[in-house]
């Protein structure tokens, strides 16, 4: 079932390469989405573990899977109005690429094997190139360029930090060499310290440069801004959650080896780094994409703190990746649309979207309110949570900081947003106009995101605390 | 067949100092790919005639040794570029770094807690020396074939590295990273062509359009 959850994309993807018609191709698209999100649902509803010791379903890959799959589902009904738009660009390349960059997620979370978890991540790299080229201008070549560049290197270091860990084990001796992460995780005590905690140094640094973790950012601005507003939403909501989920694993097997606070130190100490950074450059920021890149920027740094502390603050953790990838891709595909009614992502042409474009405008503002935490969006909660895990856990300061940051990033969000929703409405040049296909999706995001702050269901919250249990377990 | 290891394996710190210092790109593409190539017999000279290695050995040297440097080798035609002009550190320098850098790489090898069978040879050394000298490539370089040149280094001494743990990775994983390496390159050089397209130049310092 899970293999078939991997593969039946990529079949999609060749079909989609020999199909000539371009509505019919745009349709493979929510078709597939639908499909996956439905075998998705089978798989977490599921009772079986690992299938094989390559792939399998945990708690965590669980998680992840229902929120990349559900994202994809919305962003694949949204970008059939797109590529509609889009007929100058064509969709040759950009269907079978979000295809095969599916798959690729998918085994990256499904993954039980530190190996196959690189490789599959490395293919989303590639696979994401294409989209984010896809306007095909100066800026995007520079923005792919940028992207492609360090998140390979990034990467590759990932892929050192992997074989400092199959050597952890093989000086360790006393037990089997191998990636498995079951096996790595029952044997955790043997491997050697220093290589494994090498290894966690460069398994953080090069999966923290793919999820954008500060000092590690600096491609992000610059790929969301480019890339069009849903493979900014497939980025932010989806890709960086798996690659939190790949440092996550990092995170378990030091745990297992009983130097969890180590990395939850780490965690911590980028994750208030990214938070301070994002909070500087979003004040006065011109630009209402590379903002939400920021806002991106700044979520994971929650995420990562989050982690860091532990305890009831990974529960908020869990719930904040849920959250946060459903706000970013409400907010990513109305920012798009407003790009696309504009012809522009500058505040000096954008404003007065809200009476403009009142659905996009709308959304937009809405999403604006949820992901900076106000009530009653699901983020108040999840912030909430993890604020309280920390005051909890003692760490007066370190929350005093984290409420400090987090109301500037209030304010530095609030007055670009606010600048490009209020005011008079403006005649639009270009024909856009929004589509049923194109706020749908963003809608039911953003009420998704609502729900979850005044509700959340017994069988999710049973979710979030298996999975906060996964990263708890000391030997 | 263990003798040919370490004389191999110098050859390879020899080829990072050649492309450290040399600024004609076609002879640094060149002997990345005699690098690759001679990186492709590691798994045998060090494991025997095993299927494992011998797999390993003929992905690497058709990827690394053959159609990775085709590859560059057609991007570079395409875009008409020989040499590699005014690097934001010059070639000299830049060739010393990467003598200290692999001094040092030596003597930190030492310090590492390596397995025993490890302590005596040049594995280690050379893998640590030759991703130091693609990351100086990398950081020093302003064309945009000479970094994929660099990444391609980084990866060719984590390939080093990855001989000795050949245990823990099995052959499909090993042909998938391979791969991925090859499809990796394969897009870099699209890109590459699009630059030059854009901007008539594949030197990256256009690329700054992109700021706060």
């Amino acid at each position: 079932m899970l293999l078939l959850l991997i593969l039946f994309p990529l079949a999609v993807a060749l079909l989609a390469l020999l199909l000539p018609w371009y509505q019919a191709r745009s349709w493979l698209l929510p078709v597939s989405g639908g499909l996956h999100l439905c075998l998705a649902g089978i798989c977490v509803a599921g009772s079986d573990y690992a299938s094989s010791p390559w792939i399998g379903l945990d708690a965590l890959s669980r998680l992840v899977l229902i929120v990349t799959s559900l994202l994809y589902a919305g962003c694949a009904v949204y970008a059939v109005g797109y590529l509609n738009l889009r007929r100058d660009r064509g969709n040759e390349t950009i269907v079978p690429c979000l295809l095969v960059f599916l798959s690729a997620m998918t085994l990256a979370i499904a993954a039980r094997h530190l190996g196959l978890l690189w490789m599959a991540v490395e293919t989303t790299t590639l696979a994401s190139a294409p989209l984010i080229y896809y306007n095909r201008n100066r800026l995007s070549i520079e923005a792919t360029w940028k992207y492609l560049l360090l998140c390979s290197v990034g990467i590759a270091l990932a892929l050192l930090g992997i074989l400092f860990i199959a050597y952890a084990a093989l000086v360790g001796g006393d037990m089997p060499i191998s990636l498995q992460l079951d096996t790595l995780l029952a044997n955790a005590s043997q491997l050697s310290r220093p290589w494994l905690h090498a290894g966690f140094v460069f398994l953080l640094v090069g999966f923290g440069t793919k999820m954008g973790l500060a000092p590690l950012h600096s491609w992000k601005p610059d790929a969301y801004g480019e890339a069009p507003g849903m493979v900014g939403a497939l980025l932010a909501g989806g890709l960086t959650s798996v690659a939190f989920l790949a440092i996550l694993r990092a995170v378990q097997l030091m745990t297992a080896a009983g130097d969890g606070a180590m990395a939850r130190q780490a965690l911590l100490g980028m994750g208030l780094l990214s938070l301070l950074l994002a909070a500087i450059f979003m004040v006065r920021q011109p630009d209402i994409k590379r903002l939400l890149a920021y806002s991106s920027v700044e979520h994971m740094g929650i995420l990562a703190i989050g982690v860091g502390i532990g305890g009831l603050a990974t529960f908020g953790a869990m719930l904040h990746l849920v959250n946060n990838a459903l706000t970013k891709g409400c907010l990513f595909l109305s920012a798009g649309n407003i790009q696309r009614a504009y012809d522009s992502k500058r505040l000096s042409k954008v404003h007065g979207a809200l009476a403009t474009l009142p659905i996009s405008g709308g959304v937009f503002l809405a999403g604006f309110l949820a992901i900076t935490g106000s009530p009653p969006f699901g983020l108040f909660m999840s912030e909430f949570t993890i604020l309280r895990g920390i005051f909890g856990n003692g760490q007066f300061w370190i929350g005093l900081l984290m409420i400090l940051l987090l109301a500037m990033v209030f304010i530095g969000m609030g007055a670009t947003v606010l600048t490009a929703t209020q005011g008079e409405p403006v005649k639009l040049e270009s024909a856009y106009k929004d589509s049923f296909l194109l706020v749908i999706s963003p809608l039911l995001f953003l009420l998704m995101v609502l729900l979850l702050g005044v509700y959340l269901p017994e069988p999710l919250q049973r979710a979030l605390r298996e999975a906060a249990a996964l990263l708890e377990v000391q030997p | 067949m263990m003798e040919l290891i370490n004389p191999l394996l110098l050859a390879v710190i020899l080829i990072n100092f050649y492309t450290l210092g040399s600024a004609r790109l076609v002879a640094c593409i060149r002997v990345v790919a005699i690098q690759g190539a001679l990186l492709a017999l590691l798994p045998l000279l060090s494991h025997g005639m095993t299927f494992h290695a011998m797999l390993l050995a003929a992905e690497a040297f058709c990827f690394k040794g053959v159609v990775i440097p085709w590859l560059l080798l057609r991007a570079i035609r395409r875009v008409r570029i020989r040499r590699e002009m005014e690097p934001i550190v010059g070639f000299v320098p830049t060739l010393i770094l990467g003598v200290l850098t692999t001094v040092g790489a030596f003597l930190f090898a030492d310090l590492l807690p390596l397995a025993p069978e490890h302590h005596d040879g040049m594995f280690v050394p050379t893998a640590l020396a030759t991703m130091f000298s693609g990351f100086l490539l990398l950081i020093t370089r302003r064309k945009a074939i000479t970094q994929i040149l660099g990444y391609l280094m980084l990866e060719n001494g984590i390939f080093i590295f990855a001989v000795l743990l050949s245990a823990a990775m099995p052959v499909m994983v090993e042909a998938g990273i391979l791969l991925d390496l090859l499809v990796g390159v394969f897009v870099m050089g699209i890109v590459v062509n699009q630059i030059s397209r854009e901007f008539s130049t594949i030197n990256t310092e256009r690329l700054t359009a992109l700021k706060e």
